[in-house]
């Protein structure tokens, strides 16, 4: 059961490569932090959420499969979904810096979650009015599950930050913490920009001021004060990366490692 | 063709069939001359996407139909809209509430619940998430049970 028609015949050369490593950029932006919430599943602080984190997660790596099988027809080498997830090493992942940061406490992982999502609508909203077919349809489908991830995210930070004098510090740690990394959710490179000129993927800019917005009003809500912004060094949609995400390929990479072509 | 394919359970909440659930999209003769089934996920994640796929062949082929075309359809995405009256009605009799009639497209407020059981709208939401990618966790303050929801999404 193919899906859609593959890339259209005669796109040039350059044009394809680079569709093919900005597919790969959101495809493995939800693949990381799927699996990291996987890692919550059973230890989260209740039941409730960890069915729910373990949700988040099925859905991500379920918008993963359907762009890294997209990504692997654009390449046209044969590459399926289970190869470019089990066999690239950390410098091919091409995900944001932020998704691969590890759990720490609940707060983390929420504050973590509710930036992602608030970038992940603006992006598939964008993506939904696409020159490409293929990707336009599963933004439209990603689009409906990450609206629903940002009503648990959002409502889990005010949650936690106008709670208890506890959960507010904690939930203001992680933000600190984590902001560091949120400018490179909209730094446009050459490829985004390459990708926007054909129509493929949105300006970024204009989602960065949405994304502002909306992540001010929720900080706002949730008592919390938003950092200055900061300097970005982190280059993980261009496959530098933290030393975090080599730990986790670790783990999520293991069996087809060890046991190359292992099938169920 | 239909009326085969509604004999298809829906896996994960089996008094649904496929074609309840809206999931499959067309039944045609294309060009070809084959028959054409476009089915669509429910979510991208959803790990009953292989088992819907796997039934539905299994139904076609038992009823001599080996030539017909399963095609996975993206767009438009799915949505529990799609879900009949008929499934509404044996979700309900099933003790999950269905989902409103249309969904909230957006993000906006969710409708209130009735609850499955005894029907009182004082119900609250105890997760967005559930035991499927399809389900919510709610309480009545009613009659105190706790029940499922089908999303609207």
């Amino acid at each position: 059961m193919s899906a859609a028609a593959a890339a259209p015949v005669g796109r040039d050369r350059a044009l394809n490569a680079a569709l093919f490593h900005y597919v790969l950029r959101l495809a493995d932006t939800s693949l990381v932090l799927g699996q990291r919430l996987g890692e919550w599943i059973g230890h989260a602080p209740a039941l409730e959420e960890d069915l729910g984190l373990a949700n988040l997660a099925l859905d991500l790596v379920g918008q993963a499969r359907l762009l890294l099988t997209y990504a692997g027809e654009i390449e046209g080498k044969g590459r399926d979904e289970d190869a470019l997830a089990f066999l690239r090493d950390a410098p091919e992942f091409l995900n944001l810096t932020l998704a691969e940061q590890p759990n720490g406490d609940f707060a983390h992982t929420v504050v973590r979650q509710w930036l992602i999502d608030a970038w992940q609508i603006e992006v598939y909203e964008g993506l939904t009015r696409s020159a490409d077919t293929r990707l336009a349809a599963i933004a439209a489908k990603a689009l409906k599950e990450t609206r629903y991830h940002y009503r648990f995210s959002s409502g889990w930070l005010v949650r936690l930050g106008d709670g208890t004098a506890e959960s507010q510090a904690r939930a203001q740690q992680a933000v600190d913490s984590l902001w560091r990394f949120t400018a490179e959710l909209f730094a446009a490179d050459e490829l985004d920009e390459r990708m926007a000129a054909v129509g493929i993927a949105p300006q970024l800019a204009a989602g960065a001021e949405r994304w502002g917005q909306r992540v001010d009003v929720d900080l706002h809500r949730a008592t919390l004060v938003r950092p200055a912004q900061q300097p970005h060094p982190w280059h993980g949609k261009r496959g530098v990366h933290t030393e975090h995400l080599g730990h986790l390929l670790g783990e999520m990479q293991h069996l087809q490692r060890t046991y190359p072509g292992v099938r169920w | 063709m239909w009326r085969l394919l509604a004999g298809v359970p829906d896996p994960e909440i089996p008094v649904l069939s496929i074609i309840d659930l809206g999931v499959v999209r067309y039944v045609r003769h294309a060009a070809d001359g084959r028959l054409h089934v476009g089915i669509t996920p429910t979510y991208s994640g959803c790990p009953a996407t292989d088992a819907i796929r796997s039934a539905a062949r299994a139904a076609l082929d038992e009823a001599g139909h080996r030539e017909a075309l399963l095609e996975e359809v993206l767009s438009p995405p799915w949505t529990s809209d799609w879900l009949t009256a008929q499934g509404r009605a044996k979700l309900a009799a099933f003790g999950i509430a269905p989902p409103a009639a249309t969904a909230a497209a957006s993000g906006s407020a969710p409708a209130p619940v009735h609850c499955p059981r005894c029907g009182s709208l004082s119900t609250e939401r105890i997760s967005e998430f559930g035991s499927t990618p399809c389900k919510a966790h709610y309480v009545c303050r009613a009659c105190r049970e706790p029940f499922d929801h089908f999303k609207c999404i």
